[in-house]
C-alpha cells in the first residue's frame, strides 16, 4: 500500500476497526432484509458522519476536513472490505466536489454543511439509457421565463431513493453527443414534477429512477454556467469513478482473502485443497491483478489531489482495472468455494453481485478502455 | 506520498549532470545498453562506447555503491540513483551494468573471503573483467538443485567435469561463476560455487542460435578443468546458499525500474490510419492496444511504488515473483500486438525490403518468448508466489 501520511494512517485504521466491528458483511445482510428503499443502514451512516468521514473533502470552513481524495479512497477501501452500503461516494465525494467547484455560493452554503454533517444526501442524476453515456445526455431544460423547466427520465440514480437533492446533467441547447449545451442543476428531490420510483435490483441499494415533468428551477439551482457544464460534470464523475474504485479494491481484497482462507482449510482427496498447484497458481495471478490495481487506484487519487491534468486518464486506468479484477477475484470466489460458493448462505453471492453493479456503475471497464482511447486522440 | 528534497542532494545533481553533458559521446545516445554490457564482441568493437567506460570508471563510478577498498565509488544508494537518473536524462545509460557488477560483486562482497574480494571485485569495478553464469545445464533448468556438473578433488586443485546451458555471453567472458556437484549423496547440500577461468584448458563454450536468430546463449563444456583450490566461494558444499543471495541480488535489479515506454496506441494509428472520428480503424486490435497501454502504465508506476514503500519501511514492496510475472507478460504482450500493428510488414528477417524498425519488431516478438522461460519461469514463480506470499501449502 502506498506510503500514507499520519491523518491516512490513522483514517484507515479506524475505518478498517469500525467496519469489523461496526459493519460486517452481516450488516449487509440485515440491510437487505430489512427491505427499506434506503439500501443502506441510516444509523450506520449517522456512525461514519460523525466520524467526519462524510466531510472528508469538503473544506472547513463548511464543516468539512479538507483531507483530500486519497483520504477519502483509503476509508472507502476499508468500507469496500465489508461491502458497506452507504452514500459517501456519490453524495459526500462527488456531489460534494461539484458543489465545492461550481462556483455557486449560494449552494455550497445551503448544501455543504449539511453533506458534511450527513443531514442531507445528494445524489448524482446522469445516466439515462441502460449504457453510461454522459456525452448522450438527452433530458432537457427550456428556458420559462427567468428559470428552467425540466424534461425527461434519469436511471439509475445511485443512492437516488435516499437522496434529499440531486445535481442534474440536463441539455440546454445542442443535441446529445455535443460537448457544448450541459447545464447542471440541483433540484431537491421533492420538487414539484419529479416523480422517483425504486429500482430493485441484485443488490438493494437504493437506486431510483427519476421523471421529470416539467420541473421548474430557477437560475440560482445552476451549478456553474450555463451550457459549460460538461467540464464541471466530467469532474464529479471522475470523483465518483476514483471513490468507487477505491471501494472496489477493497471488496476485492476482501473477496479474495477470504478464498485464500478457504484454500487453507478445505481438505479433499487428503490434501488441503490450497496445495493444488492448479488452484495456487490461480491464487497468484489474482494477487498479482489486485496489487496492479492497487497502484492504479493510489494513482488516481493523487492525481486528482494533485489536479494533475492526466488525471482523466489515471482515472480510467483505475476504473477500468478495478471492474476487471473485482469481476474476476468474485467469479473465482464462487468457483474455488466450488458449491458452497452458490448459495445464498455463503458470503460469495453478495460479492459477485456488487462486483457486476461496481463495473456498470460510472462507466464499466470497456467504457473507460474507450475513454482512454479517446483521451489519447487513438 | 512525500518527497523529502534534500539541499545537498540537488549540488551532488548538479554536479553529476554537468558531468555528464561534459563526458557523454552523443553517438550512443539512445542505443540499446543491453547488447553493449552483455555482447563482448560488440562492446569490444565501438570505440565510443570503450570511451564511455573509461571515462566513468575513472570516476569512480563503475560500480558506485561498492566499497573504495575494493574499486568501488563508495556512494550511498541515493547517489547511485541520481547518477543513473541522470544519465537517463540525457540519454545515456551506465556502461558497466554487466552480471559482475549486478550479481556476482555484490556476492562476493558479501560472501567472499577477503583474498576473493581482492582479486575479482576491482576488475568488475573497472569493467575489465567479463563474466557469465553457470548454472543451467541440460537436465537442471526450473530444477536447478538437480545439476550435475562434476567437482572432484584433485589434491591441490579442483577438477571440473560436466555441460552447463543458457550461459549468457559464455564466448566472450573471461570468467565464469560456477555452481558445481561436490556430493552426489545431498541435493542442494552437495553444491559449490566456484570462480573458473574461461582460458582454461578443457573449457569450451559454443552459441545457440535462437528462433530470434541470435547467439548470446551458449552450452559451455568442462572437460577435466582444472581450478585452484581458493576459487571455491563460501566453503565446500555451500553454494546453494550463495547462489540463492547471487539470485536475490539478480531480482533486485530487476525491480529497480523500467523506463516509461511510449504508447503503443499512437503507433498503432500511424500504421493502421484511422476512422473517420480518428478512431484506430481496427477495432479489435485498438481494445487490445489500449488495454496493454493502461496495464503498463500501471505496471511501470507499480515498480514505483514498490520501490517508494519499501523505502519508507511501510511495507516489502511488491514481491519480485509478482513483478516478474506481470512485466513479463505486458512485454510478450506488446510485442505480439507490435507484429500485428505491422502487419505483413511485422514478418520480416532480413534485407532491405524491411525497415530497420520493421526487422526489429519481428526480432523482438521472437525474443519475447524468453521473458516467461528465463530468470525463474512463469510457473516457478507462481510456486514462489503461493508459498512464500500467499502462504499455500506445498504443493501436491
Amino acid at each position: 500500500m502506498a506510503v500514507l501520511s499520519e491523518e491516512q494512517s490513522l483514517l484507515r485504521d479506524a475505518a478498517s476497526a469500525w467496519a469489523r466491528e461496526r459493519s460486517p458483511v452481516a450488516a449487509l445482510r440485515k440491510v437487505r432484509a430489512a427491505a427499506s428503499p434506503l439500501g443502506f443502514d441510516p444509523q450506520a451512516f449517522a456512525e461514519m458522519t460523525e466520524m467526519g468521514w462524510a466531510g472528508i473533502v469538503v473544506p472547513e470552513e463548511f464543516g468539512g476536513a479538507d483531507f483530500g481524495f486519497h483520504s477519502m479512497g483509503v476509508v472507502l477501501e476499508q468500507l469496500g472490505r465489508t461491502l458497506t452500503a452507504s452514500p459517501l461516494v456519490a453524495s459526500s465525494l462527488a456531489a460534494a466536489t461539484g458543489l465545492r467547484r461550481s462556483g455557486a455560493s449560494a449552494l455550497q452554503a445551503a448544501w455543504l454543511p449539511k453533506i458534511a454533517s450527513g443531514e442531507a444526501i445528494v445524489a448524482l442524476a446522469i445516466d439515462e439509457g441502460a449504457r453510461h453515456n454522459p456525452g448522450a445526455i438527452a433530458l432537457r431544460a427550456e428556458r420559462a421565463g427567468r428559470g428552467f423547466k425540466l424534461n425527461g427520465a434519469k436511471r439509475p440514480v445511485l443512492n437516488g431513493m435516499a437522496a434529499h437533492a440531486l445535481i442534474v446533467a440536463a441539455r440546454t441547447s445542442g443535441a446529445p453527443g455535443d460537448a457544448k449545451g450541459i447545464t447542471l442543476f440541483l433540484a431537491p428531490a421533492d420538487s414539484a414534477n419529479l416523480s422517483r420510483a425504486e429500482l430493485t435490483e441484485v443488490e438493494r441499494r437504493g437506486a431510483a429512477s427519476f421523471i421529470f415533468e416539467g420541473v421548474a428551477l430557477g437560475a440560482g439551482a445552476i451549478l456553474g454556467e450555463v451550457d459549460q457544464g460538461a467540464a464541471l460534470l466530467d469532474v464529479i464523475l471522475d470523483c465518483a469513478r476514483a471513490g468507487l474504485s477505491a471501494q472496489m479494491l477493497g471488496s476485492a481484497w476482501e473477496a479474495f482473502d477470504v478464498t485464500l482462507a478457504y484454500l487453507k482449510t478445505r481438505v479433499q482427496f487428503g490434501a488441503l485443497i490450497g496445495s493444488f498447484q492448479a488452484l495456487q497458481h490461480r491464487a497468484a495471478a489474482l494477487y498479482a491483478e489486485l496489487e496492479l490495481t492497487r497502484t492504479a487506484v493510489e494513482g488516481a487519487l493523487d492525481a486528482l489531489d494533485a489536479g494533475a491534468p492526466d488525471a482523466s486518464e489515471l482515472v480510467s486506468i483505475a476504473k477500468a482495472l478495478a471492474g476487471d479484477t473485482f469481476r474476476r477475484v468474485a467469479n473465482e470466489m464462487i468457483q474455488m468455494h466450488g458449491g458452497i460458493g452458490m448459495t445464498d448462505e455463503h458470503d460469495a453471492g453478495l460479492f459477485l453481485k456488487r462486483a457486476r453493479i461496481d463495473d456498470m456503475s460510472f462507466g464499466n471497464a470497456a467504457f473507460h478502455r474507450e475513454r482512454y482511447a479517446t483521451l489519447l486522440g487513438c | 506520498m512525500f518527497d523529502v528534497i534534500d539541499p545537498g542532494e540537488n549540488a551532488w545533481r548538479a554536479e553529476v549532470s554537468a558531468w555528464m553533458a561534459a563526458n557523454f559521446p552523443p553517438s550512443l545516445r539512445g542505443k540499446n545498453a543491453t547488447r553493449y554490457t552483455t555482447d563482448g564482441a560488440f562492446a569490444d568493437a565501438d570505440p565510443d562506447f570503450q570511451l564511455w567506460l573509461r571515462r566513468v570508471v575513472e570516476k569512480g563510478w563503475g560500480a558506485p555503491t561498492w566499497p573504495v577498498e575494493y574499486g568501488g565509488g563508495g556512494l550511498s544508494a541515493a547517489e547511485a540513483a541520481i547518477i543513473n537518473e541522470e544519465m537517463l536524462n540525457i540519454g545515456a545509460f551506465h556502461p558497466n551494468r554487466t552480471y559482475g557488477v549486478m550479481m556476482l560483486g555484490p556476492t562476493l562482497i558479501e560472501l567472499g573471503d577477503e583474498v576473493q574480494k581482492r582479486r575479482f571485485v576491482p576488475p568488475i569495478a573497472r569493467g575489465e573483467a567479463r563474466w557469465c553464469q553457470g548454472f543451467s545445464e541440460p537436465g537442471a533448468g526450473s530444477d536447478l538443485a538437480s545439476l550435475q556438473t562434476k567437482c572432484i578433488d584433485g589434491g591441490d586443485h579442483w577438477v571440473v567435469r560436466g555441460q552447463k546451458i543458457w550461459t549468457s555471453g559464455a564466448n566472450h567472458a573471461h570468467w565464469c561463476f560456477c555452481l558445481v556437484r561436490t556430493d552426489t549423496s545431498v541435493k542442494q547440500g552437495g553444491i559449490s560455487f566456484l570462480l573458473i577461468d574461461m582460458n582454461s584448458p578443457g573449457v569450451e563454450a559454443r552459441p545457440i542460435t535462437l528462433i530470434s536468430g541470435t547467439t548470446h546463449f551458449c552450452e559451455v563444456f568442462f572437460s577435466d578443468v582444472r581450478v585452484p583450490k581458493e576459487n571455491m566461494v563460501g566453503g565446500i558444499n555451500r553454494g546453494w546458499s550463495v547462489a540463492k543471495r547471487l539470485l536475490q541480488f539478480e531480482r533486485d535489479s530487476l525491480a529497480s525500474g523500467r523506463a516509461e515506454e511510449p504508447a503503443l496506441a499512437p503507433i498503432a494509428k500511424k500504421h493502421i490510419g484511422a476512422d473517420a472520428q480518428g478512431r484506430i480503424a481496427d477495432a479489435d486490435l485498438r481494445s487490445r492496444v489500449i488495454g496493454n497501454d493502461m496495464r503498463l502504465r500501471a505496471y511501470v508506476q507499480t515498480l514505483r511504488r514498490s520501490s517508494a514503500e519499501a523505502k519508507a519501511g511501510a511495507g516489502p514492496g511488491v514481491p519480485v515473483s509478482v513483478l516478474k510475472n506481470l512485466g513479463a507478460g505486458l512485454s510478450q504482450e506488446r510485442a505480439e500486438l507490435m507484429v500485428e500493428i505491422l502487419g505483413q510488414r511485422g514478418l520480416g528477417w532480413d534485407g532491405d525490403q524491411f525497415s530497420h524498425e520493421e526487422l526489429e519488431a519481428a526480432r523482438a516478438w521472437l525474443h519475447s518468448k524468453a521473458f516467461s522461460i528465463y530468470g525463474g519461469s512463469h510457473e516457478i514463480q507462481n510456486n514462489i508466489t503461493a508459498k512464500h506470499v500467499l502462504g499455500l501449502p506445498a504443493a501436491q
